[in-house]
């Protein structure tokens, strides 16, 4: 059952298509590069989730801020980043986003107005809220959009986080990846309610749940989410079910889900739907999708060598940024 | 100048900053309607409304987190925590966020947040609000630590807080709040990191801060009774710590007393000793004296209270013997 979107244009598709595979892509290709021992550290792939990120926003405007978490490529990349920017700061270089000192958890670009990678879970949740205040204090047509995974709801942030922003009426997008694990622990045995969009009833804020696995569907969602948002009308929390394929990170390996499991959702794979949906409509031909792969593979291929090839940061950073002088 | 309180000295601070830049925002709990839980934030709501002086719930780690995003998004927010013992649910901000972001994201972001809050012991408010928690924070690298003495030092160093684009916290002691002094009127303004000598001297050197230079102070004059004569050096801030006035004056006297009313166990007191070891061991005459309080929880009882704290006679005591002078 195909569902005809035809509020989009084809240009607008084609960069949905260009920016998932792009995410699925640069992960697939940093997992590689992790076993390779060019990236260390925690690294926690996105891998299944593209559409959430890209769905979401491509729904927002340019001068929107998105604040991230830990599993931040994605973000990222949908909110800007050159795919060079992010690798280079994976392998800990000083072209990378924060001159290597950052690392895989801690994305930022002021100039994107993304405010962060943060990997205490539920940590960056109170930041979200704080540039909402930030926002209306100082009468910005401009909203905060926060990314947290089902691990975070049950932290005391994300419930103090809530109440805040509707005490005050903070304009903050609460967007919750359901991807049904915290590292290994699945939601029921975490969440004693697990319909998590259900929590923003306790705190008077409209929740609605979609599906995070179908790109048209988050951005639509999102698009009425954030308007309502940018209205003045206060925060809102949004929850995409998903699933991500790989492992919590690259150091986790996996054996508390089943390969049975994995498959159903691998059915429902963002780019492979959307790729289907978009050559069923006759929106595009095949050729035409294979053109936009190809050039995110030479892109990613460009990203690899421009962070294998730069420097590292110089002995001097070591010190220069603990204080503002 | 004018003579008033520590309490009406930050107050005069926080009101000539308020008036000075709109960016400034303060919140925490009962700094509005109540105007503050000790008062300092008396008279706010009325003059600049509750845009931008706000209460916030009991929700110490969400009063810290919008502190810092707003902070990210352009403010220069004033955080309240009503004691310091409260911070200790905010400390994921404080610690995780507020004194990495500058540095994790490579210099991009910076978080000009002042963190104010009352801490102290000696009311009998038993063992959770009786704590005294700076090392908790000069132990964190990113973070500014300042702990004014004087209600003159309280406004200078609150207003250069205010202005300082790092996360400062900044610690009153409550028992500090109604004590008096001269305030120089106007834009009055104390750079982080210079200490204080209050009395000069060459005998031996006392260092210490906030409430306990207080004690400081009487135990100078008592040992001036056995004609010596010490140099009182008031740090003013943990964090940056003036280490140059610390060695030139233990250099000089070759004596040192370090006085704090915190935990003795890897306190400020423990890490000021070990720096004047490493960088003055040559000119000791006698090994350093560490006066804390007692590593135990507060007791409630009044007397007992007192016997776990710190006061002028263990001063007085210590420089006594490290000059060989019997106590007559």
């Amino acid at each position: 059952m195909i569902k005809i979107y035809e509020s989009f244009e084809k240009s607008e598709l084609k960069n949905l298509y260009r920016q998932m595979y792009l995410i699925r892509k640069f992960e697939e290709t940093s997992a590689e590069m992790y076993l390779r021992g060019k990236i260390s550290g925690f690294t926690h792939l996105y891998t299944g989730e593209e559409a959430v990120a890209v769905g979401v926003i491509s729904a927002l405007f340019d001068k929107d801020y998105v604040v991230s978490s830990y599993r931040d490529h994605g973000h990222a990349l949908a909110k800007g980043a050159s795919s060079k920017a992010v690798m280079a700061e994976l392998f800990g270089k000083d072209t990378g986003m924060c001159h290597g000192l950052g690392g895989s958890m801690h994305l930022f670009d002021q100039n994107l107005r993304f405010m962060g990678g943060y990997a205490i879970v539920g940590g960056g949740i109170p930041i979200a809220a704080g540039l909402g205040l930030s926002i209306k204090c100082k009468d910005e047509d401009v909203i905060c959009a926060c990314f947290f995974g089902d691990g975070a709801v049950n932290q005391g942030a994300f419930h103090e986080s809530l109440n805040l922003a509707k005490l005050w009426n903070l304009p903050v997008l609460f967007i919750c990846e359901n991807n049904l694990y915290a590292m290994g622990t699945d939601v029921a045995r975490a969440s004693a309610v697990t319909e998590i969009s259900k929590r923003a009833e306790a705190y008077n804020i409209p929740g609605e749940a979609a599906n995070g696995m179908d790109i048209l569907e988050v951005k639509e969602v999102t698009a009425k989410a954030a308007k309502k948002v940018r209205k003045g009308e206060g925060p809102y929390l949004l929850e995409f079910k998903t699933y991500r394929y790989r492992a919590h990170s690259m150091a986790d390996p996996d054996r508390y889900r089943t390969l049975e499991e994995e498959e159903v959702w691998k059915e429902r794979d963002p780019i492979e739907t959307f790729a289907r949906y978009l050559i069923e409509t006759g929106i595009f031909e095949p050729d035409e999708l294979k053109e936009i792969k190809e050039s995110v593979d030479i892109e990613i291929q460009d990203a690899v060598k421009f962070a294998d090839e730069s420097p590292n940061p110089n002995s001097e950073l070591l010190t220069e940024f603990i204080y503002v002088e | 100048m004018a003579e008033m309180t520590y309490r009406e000295a930050l107050n005069q601070a926080l009101k000539e900053e308020m008036r000075k830049d709109q960016r400034i925002i303060v919140l925490g709990e009962e700094v509005a309607f109540y105007q503050g839980a000790y008062k300092v934030t008396q008279g706010l709501l009325a003059e600049f409304g509750y845009e931008r002086v706000k209460d916030t719930p009991i929700s110490e780690e969400i009063i810290i987190g919008a502190a810092i995003g707003a902070a990210m998004g352009g403010l220069r927010p004033i955080a309240e925590m009503m004691t310091v013992n409260f911070s200790l649910l905010a400390m994921d901000q404080i610690v995780n966020n507020a004194a990495k972001i500058h540095y994790m994201f490579g210099g991009q972001a910076k978080v000009p947040v002042v963190i104010r809050a009352a801490q102290g012991a000696g009311k009998q408010l038993g063992a959770q609000h009786s704590q005294h928690l700076e090392a908790y924070f000069m132990h964190c690298p990113g973070l500014r630590v300042v702990l004014p003495a004087t209600p003159a030092d309280a406004k200078g160093l609150l207003k250069a807080a205010v202005r300082d684009d790092n996360p400062v916290i900044f610690l009153e002691d409550q028992g500090l709040y109604t004590t008096k002094g001269d305030v120089p009127s106007g834009d009055y303004i104390i750079p982080l990191g210079k200490a204080n000598i209050i009395k000069a001297g060459e005998d031996i050197t006392v260092i210490s801060y906030s409430k306990m230079i207080l004690d400081c102070i009487e135990a100078a004059k008592e040992l001036e009774n056995y004609n010596i004569n010490a140099e009182i050096i008031d740090l003013r801030c943990l964090n940056p710590l003036d280490k140059e006035t610390i060695f030139e004056s233990v250099k000089k006297t070759g004596l040192a007393i370090v006085v704090n009313e915190a935990w003795r166990t890897g306190s400020a007191a423990a890490e000021i000793s070990c720096l004047i070891m490493e960088n003055c061991f040559d000119y000791l005459d006698a090994p350093i004296e560490r006066i804390s309080a007692m590593d135990i929880p507060m007791p409630y009882n009044k007397e007992l209270e007192q016997a776990a704290l710190p006061h002028k006679k263990n001063i007085v005591d210590a420089a006594l013997k490290l000059l060989q002078v019997n106590k007559s």
